[in-house]
């Protein structure tokens, strides 16, 4: 600890980091706008300067940047002295010579970082007389609007696009003050975080497109916590809504799950809870149907059936699944996932609660020194993930840098520079390339079963003990000597898989060579399908085939189904003749699929942005997310319709849900605490979710009625649908988005965090169920290399960020750049098929029944022989399953005539 | 950091630009640091770097176009539009100024019927500002193509331009 | 000899070749580097020698060379290679030197690289060189292929185990390029925007290895310095500096031209003698000393001393050491326009005051030209050039360029004073 002195004041701070962050953390005002705490220095606006002391004599002192200042012991500084304010404000002039005046039709009006700080160092007249430069704006693609203009070259979108994200297509131009911040020409970024060029940029260059088309201040947005629902991660959202309709997502600081980013999933999906596909009204047999006429319907059916089974969701929370199971009962609740992936999730689930390995948060990904991704593309699977992978990748450079150069890390260049020369340990095995292949100091392809041995393999070369895996080639033998002596020399080695592969053996793998690591720190994680997926896993229930027999074979006439669209889980025929046998089917659902178009009686359920619930993300952390508006009168949150229609239940409450499924399942005991109840008061009030200057509350629909409706309430969460309360004692992890007096931006996180960048004071949302304890025995499925049939071409779905996922799809942002549509084959295997990268196939099972046709791109680092790769959960492909083997010929205009 | 192995196709590079190019990528830790001089041989051979020969440059040395765009763009003398057949730089700095290089720039100009950035009709002659030439004892000067020109005056130019 | 630098070159052959350099005994300084000297003797020398960097800052050459990490074994693998660069990137407005030692006698600073390198045991040195010096890079690539030719460069280089290559690097130009640390992102074909410090090059320099940059004229003086030895270098100098300087004078003087000297010649001397004085019909306004970027001197000064500290005790810097004159018919206000506009055309665009106030001291003064300054506009140059000063910028092109206008102002207020009141009739200027 360092003895520092502020304008007078005595601290006791940490020794090292750079004095700008320090104070800031000390809760003083200092502006800045090119650092960042996640990009540290860069030392470009010199906005954030102060005077420095040598000593106690000296009494005129030294102007410096904070940012660039080290915090040493005795350090004498002075944020106050006349000469540092007439800097900073003289600096925001200059910022503002070019800068337009257009803040009323500016998006970023009301959360601008520039008015921030402009108000706060005081700059309020203009003296400069000249012209001011003006550029053409670029179309950057669906997510991102671009208005050069107010670029005050902060340099922080092309530091985070380039350095922290690494993607290249966002460069500066140019040079003086016509630097120019943009694409080499028109085009969507490439960068599947682009989005958050939209909270990085301090003014209004970048701002969310999709938000446009409904804009709406900050201010005049009614907000709460929530949770993306879009991949197993579980980043923290803060969803804003105006007029009944989803309006943007923006990131919610979490400390240890997403910390300031967010990907374009994430933030762009949103929109497919204002899509038309919305389910408003309950239907009886396609009809609709008021509330209680359903209510009523849906508690017949269950009294007259025969035997009710229940099908749960791993897009549901922990809630509404308990609600069913507990509805139908245990033994007839069914998880809803298909066999492999049921058997892989209560694999993954039995490794975090027994395997003795820690899995990391995401902030603790990015300590690692040395990491292998087994058989995951991250950035597809678990995005944001791979941001914080991309980070990780920085360390031994980060540690030579300090250790060399005594140079700290937030002296980002200087560190960057000798990236190059140190390379953090990196290797990924997979199926083909992957986004994080440029971090990546080798790579291995293959099918999962040669992932899976190869993985055997390190482990047993890192620990004999380990079982031996089939004899690998010589190259690959070096490779494997080679990943598991880097893994064995870190100190916090990462271990990072999943279920992208659909292979056992795999996750095994990675089990196995996690374990086999001689460092205490070691680390393992695994990427999961959806965002519950966990949560369900650990609830256990059958998996769907068990559920189909159950129905074929008469044991049960009645289904409920709960927020699954069984289409995308199994095969069309079986879902067909499932739905088609069983008397009754019910469906609770939010979007129309093919699943609710079955549905006898179908009840429309709330978003995540309209309930509440709690959901395990893929590191066994409990997160809740809670309503941000209320749901349409007919529409209900899933567990209220099934809580409404259990008999002589004691369950009134969504609270009462959350105790009874923590005193159903050991692991979950602690959900109880992972935020607090609905009888929560902050001196006496609940939680505003609306801001203070939320305009026009009681006037809002004034066009449709006059009369001043009361504030909905909200006897479900510790929020109220209102600006009235006491915001300033709220804990910052319950904060529906951030504020704070002069910081109306999101930058005013820095008042709510224990230091900068660091955890939430209080604590950051969620509560983590696992820590590490027992142990596995070794694993030891090693796989049969699978050999292809020539002729025979085995499915391979690899998820894709904007084509995978089920509801972001419903997103027209998202579907603007839904995957080409292409499956991709191996350069050898094309070959001796005849088919020539663009050919179109067509692909039948091997009962010679064609699926459906698509173009065959040619992939190089494919290498495994026999794997045809599509993108997973993309509609069009709807018709191949993972595994499915099938066949392919050639399209033929001509021959097609026929046939 | 490794580059991933992407295919590029560079027939736009002729052989003879990839064998100089070539001869000096070796000089340097990596191919991004090749860039500024891989422009410098390819505008010796074409006068100016247009889009498709930037993509081209881009793809020979297996580095971001947009990258290479941001430093083509920061430098002075990569020409990302059409110049003439010799490029004549004037000296505007400080002695060459006070010499009279604004009249050298006018007479330049009128002879030419162009503004400063403009190429002559004939395609002859761009005429572009540049700073201090390292010549200001002998001020006002410019580069004529490669060649330093000093005590210009209005003869001088029609001297240079009548060749 | 006391013209070092300059005692090839002859108004009557414009082009030393190594022969004509050898017989004047060039390389013989290398030869006793290699052959006699370790390393750490050689930088001793040279930091004894008291040379300072003729690029403008004057720091010391043997320091600088001294703070590259000795070679141990426990120094981390990426700094066992290191760099030595050679800066010939003037482009300071005024400053006409570098190019004349380039084009002229090349193998003078091929030696000085390669004394330096070894030195700093470097076995990579590039020439950075503006692109605009297209002569001067035919002739260094000329005499670059002798010395290979004669075993100076390349393996085992004299018999020793020292190898050495050295890279000519063709800049496209811009004047922070010029600036040690943006030279060395250029190097690495990244946009040529200067770095923190520290790290200072010295210990992570181009790609992160150790890295001395030094001005092609600093590099010429070693040869001779190892050569001859540290108490000829000493006898040089006339004030507290040693050695011999390039100092030059344009303007509408009656011979404007560049000469070696003594370091501590003297201004008068300079302009007077060498630079027969002003041109007929022309009085001696004032000067800028060392290139644009220095304070203005006023004809009081003109028996200050061309050192260092003498300078900077007048109120000014040596710089390049290049005088540009300002006459009584040019107008000072105009003349800080132009040197503004080149500042602010060449800002790299990276921090804030510079890119932003430059244009805004370009308009301010343009405004004051046209007849529509106003008094106040004074007091915000002013501030500008108190809020562009040393170490309020990213790097030191700001304060440089603040330096003409912050003197001019001091100097010359009553001609910027003329424009706003709009009484310039009796100005006469040309
Ligand atoms: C804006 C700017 C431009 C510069 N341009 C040059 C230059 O063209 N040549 C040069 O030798 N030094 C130049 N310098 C000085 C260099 O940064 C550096 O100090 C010098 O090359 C070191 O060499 P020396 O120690 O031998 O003088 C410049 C500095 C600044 C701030
Ligand atoms: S560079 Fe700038 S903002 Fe930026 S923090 Fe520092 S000086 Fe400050
Ligand atoms: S001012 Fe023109 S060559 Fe120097």
């Amino acid at each position: 600890m360092a003895r520092i002195q502020i304008d007078g004041q005595f601290y006791s701070v940490p020794e090292g980091n750079n004095v700008l962050s320090t104070c800031l953390s000390l809760g003083l005002d200092l502006p800045y706008f090119c650092w960042h705490p996640a990009m540290g220095s860069a030392g470009a606006c010199r906005q954030c300067a102060i005077i420095q002391y040598k000593d106690e004599e000296d009494t005129r002192g030294r102007l410096v940047m904070a940012c660039m200042t080290p915090v040493t012991d005795n350090l004498r500084i002075s944020l106050n002295a006349e000469q540092a304010r007439q800097f900073r404000r003289d600096n925001i002039e200059l910022l503002m010579t070019n800068h337009p005046h257009d803040c009323p039709v500016c998006e970023e009006g009301g959360e601008c970082h520039l008015q921030d700080m402009t108000h706060m160092t005081g700059h309020n007249l203009r003296r400069y007389r000249g012209r001011k430069r003006t550029h053409n704006n670029q179309n950057l693609g669906p997510f991102i609007n671009h208005e050069m203009n107010r670029c005050i070259a902060c340099y922080r979108c092309t530091r985070f696009y380039n350095e922290y994200a690494g993607c290249d297509d966002l460069q500066v131009f140019g040079i003086h003050n016509n630097v120019y911040f943009g694409r080499f020409e028109d085009g969507a970024l490439e960068s599947e975080f682009s989005g958050n060029l939209v909270e990085v940029c301090p003014t209004g260059v970048f701002t969310d497109k999709t938000f446009s088309a409904h804009f709406t201040r900050k201010w005049d947005l009614q907000t709460a916590p929530s949770i993306c629902v879009h991949c197993s991660l579980g980043c923290n959202i803060s969803p804003g809504e105006r007029y009944g309709e989803l309006r943007r997502i923006v990131n919610r600081y979490n400390g240890d799950v997403n910390g300031y980013f967010l990907c374009d999933r994430g933030r762009f999906g949103y929109d497919f809870v204002n899509s038309s596909k919305r389910i408003q009204h309950p239907r009886i047999k396609q009809r609709n149907a008021c509330i209680q006429t359903a209510k009523e319907h849906f508690h017949q059916l269950l009294t007259r059936a025969k035997r009710t089974i229940g099908i749960g969701s791993p897009r549901a929370t922990l809630e509404a699944n308990f609600a069913l199971r507990s509805l139908v009962g245990e033994t007839n609740f069914f998880s809803g996932i298909e066999d492999t992936e049921y058997q892989l999730l209560q694999t993954v689930s039995q490794i975090i609660r027994d395997g003795g390995i820690h899995s990391p948060s995401m902030r603790e990904v990015e300590q690692a020194d040395a990491l292998l991704i087994l058989g995951e593309d991250v950035t597809h699977s678990a995005p944001r993930l791979a941001l914080s992978l991309r980070q990780a990748a920085r360390n031994v450079s980060i540690e030579l840098a300090a250790s060399a150069l005594h140079v700290p890390s937030w002296q980002n260049a200087a560190v960057r520079e000798i990236e190059k020369q140190a390379l953090t340990p990196v290797f990924i095995a997979s199926i083909g390339r992957t986004r994080l292949d440029d971090i990546a100091l080798d790579t291995y392809h293959g099918s999962p079963d040669y992932l899976a041995n190869f993985g055997f393999a390190i482990a047993h070369y890192l620990d004999s003990s380990a079982p031996e895996a089939n004899a690998l080639d010589a190259d690959e033998n070096k490779l494997a000597h080679t990943i598991a002596a880097a893994l064995k020399q870190a100190k916090r080695p990462l271990i990072v898989s999943g279920t992208s592969c659909s292979s056992l053996a795999v996750i095994q793998a990675a089990y196995n060579i996690a374990k086999a690591l001689p460092s205490p720190n070691r680390q393992l994680t695994f990427s999961l399908p959806e965002c519950n997926s966990l949560g369900l896993a650990l609830m256990a229930g059958n998996d769907l085939q068990q559920a189909f027999t159950a129905i074929e074979q008469g044991q049960a006439d009645t289904v409920v189904i709960l927020e699954n669209d069984l289409y995308r889980r199994a095969e069309k025929q079986k879902v067909d003749a499932f739905l088609e046998t069983a008397e009754q089917l019910v469906v609770i659902d939010s979007l129309k699929n093919p699943t609710t178009e079955k549905a006898d009686l179908l009840l429309p359920a709330a978003s995540f942005a309209e309930s509440e619930g709690t959901l395990v993300n893929n590191e066994g952390r409990a997160q809740r997310y809670f309503p941000v508006y209320p749901a349409p009168d007919s529409i209900c949150a899933s567990w209220q319709w099934l809580l409404g229609t259990m008999e002589n239940s004691s369950w009134q409450h969504h609270d009462d849900l959350t105790t009874a499924c923590a005193q159903a399942f050991p692991d979950l005991t602690a959900i109880t605490q992972v935020a607090p109840g609905a009888d929560y008061r902050v001196k006496g009030s609940k939680i505003p979710r609306q801001p203070h200057r939320y305009s026009g509350r009681t006037a809002l629909h004034a066009n449709i009625d006059v009369s001043e409706p009361g504030q909905p309430t909200d006897s479900e969460t510790p929020f109220a649908y209102s600006m009235e309360g006491n915001m300033a004692q709220v804990p910052p992890a319950l904060l529906p988005v951030v504020w704070s007096p002069g910081w109306d931006s999101n930058q005013a996180i820095n008042k709510f965090q224990e230091e900068t960048g660091g955890h939430l004071r209080e604590g950051d949302a969620g509560i983590r169920l696992f820590e590490v304890s027992g142990t596995l025995a070794w694993f030891n499925g090693i796989p049969k290399p699978y050999i292809s049939e020539p002729g025979v071409w085995e499915v391979m779905a690899l998820p894709h960020i904007f084509g995978s996922e089920e509801l972001s799809l419903q997103s027209p942002a998202i579907a603007q750049r839904l995957a080409t549509v292409c499956a991709l084959m191996n350069p050898l295997d094309a070959e001796q098929a005849g088919i020539d990268n663009g050919d179109c196939v067509i692909i039948s099972d091997l009962s010679g029944a064609s699926l459906l046709t698509t173009v065959i791109q040619i992939d190089t680092n494919l290498s495994s022989a026999g794997l045809l790769c599509i993108t997973a959960g993309h509609p069009k492909f709807q018709a191949l399953k993972m595994g499915m083997q099938v066949t392919l010929r050639k399209f033929n205009s001509d021959s097609e005539v026929g046939s | 950091m490794k580059q991933t192995a992407e295919k590029s196709t560079s027939e736009d590079l002729t052989a003879l630009e990839i064998q100089e190019i070539n001869a000096i990528i070796n000089h340097y830790e990596d191919h991004t640091s090749v860039a500024i001089e891989a422009l410098n041989i390819v505008q010796k051979h074409r006068r100016w770097i247009s889009d498709s020969t930037l993509k081209a440059v881009a793809d020979f040395l297996q580095i971001s176009l947009a990258h290479l765009e941001s430093v083509a763009t920061f430098d002075n003398l990569i020409y990302r539009q059409p110049v003439g057949n010799t490029v004549i730089h004037y000296c505007n700095s400080v002695t060459c100024w006070m010499l009279g290089s604004e009249q050298i720039r006018e007479h330049l100009c009128q002879r030419l019927h162009v503004e400063p950035g403009e190429t002559s009709a004939d395609g002859q002659y761009t005429i572009l500002p540049i700073v201090c030439l390292g010549a200001c004892h002998r001020a006002p000067a410019a580069l004529v193509g490669d060649e330093l020109k000093i005590d210009l005056n209005t003869d001088a130019i029609d001297e240079i331009l009548k060749r | 000899m006391d013209k070092p630098l300059t005692q090839n070159i002859h108004p009557d052959h414009d082009f030393t070749s190594l022969a004509d350099y050898q017989k004047t005994g060039g390389y013989r300084g290398m030869r006793k580097a290699l052959t006699e000297l370790q390393p750490h003797e050689v930088t001793q020398q040279i930091k004894d020698s008291g040379l300072r960097g003729r690029g403008g800052a004057g720091f010391s050459t043997g320091l600088k060379w001294s703070l590259v990490p000795q070679k141990t074994s426990d120094l981390p693998d990426f700094q066992q290679t290191r760099y030595f660069v050679a800066n010939a990137d003037e482009m300071e407005p005024g400053a006409f030197k570098d190019r004349l030692l380039l084009e002229q006698d090349p193998h003078q600073l091929i030696e000085g690289i390669i004394i330096g390198a070894y030195a700093i045991q470097a076995n990579i040195a590039y020439i950075f060189m503006r692109g605009e010096y297209r002569l001067a890079a035919k002739r260094v690539t000329y005499a670059l292929q002798e010395a290979r030719a004669q075993g100076y460069l390349g393996e085992h280089i004299l018999g020793s185990d020292f190898n050495l290559e050295i890279y000519l690097h063709t800049s496209a130009g811009r004047y922070i390029c010029g600036e040690e640390t943006a030279l060395l992102n250029a190097l690495e074909g990244k946009r040529s925007t200067p770095r923190a410090r520290p790290p200072h090059a010295v210990a992570s320099g181009l790609w992160g290895r150790p890295t001395v940059v030094n001005n092609v004229e600093t590099l010429c003086n070693v040869g001779h310095i190892i050569h001859y030895g540290i108490d000829w270098y000493h006898s040089l100098g006339l004030g507290a500096d040693h050695g011999t300087k390039l100092f030059g004078v344009s303007g509408r003087v009656k011979h404007p031209g560049l000469w070696e000297l003594p370091m501590g010649t003297p201004i008068r001397e300079i302009v007077e003698e060498y630079a027969g004085g002003m041109l007929d019909g022309y009085q001696l306004r004032g000067f800028l000393p060392g290139g644009a970027s220095t304070d203005f001197l006023l004809p009081e000064h003109l028996d200050v001393r061309m050192d260092y500290d003498a300078v900077a005790e007048a109120g000014s810097r040596l710089g390049t050491g290049t005088l540009i004159i300002l006459d009584d018919k040019t107008c000072p206000v105009k003349m800080v326009l132009n040197m503004e506009q080149f500042f602010a055309q060449e800002s790299c665009g990276w921090c804030t005051p510079c890119r932003d106030g430059l244009p805004w001291t370009v308009t301010l003064l343009q405004d004051i030209i046209a007849g529509q300054g106003r008094m106040e506009d004074l007091d915000t140059l002013a501030g500008l050039t108190r809020m562009l000063g040393p170490g309020h910028t990213f790097c030191a092109l700001a304060p440089g360029a603040m330096e003409p206008l912050q003197s001019a102002l001091k100097f010359f207020r009553e001609d910027f004073e003329r424009y706003i009141v709009g009484n310039n009739d009796e100005l006469e200027y040309a």
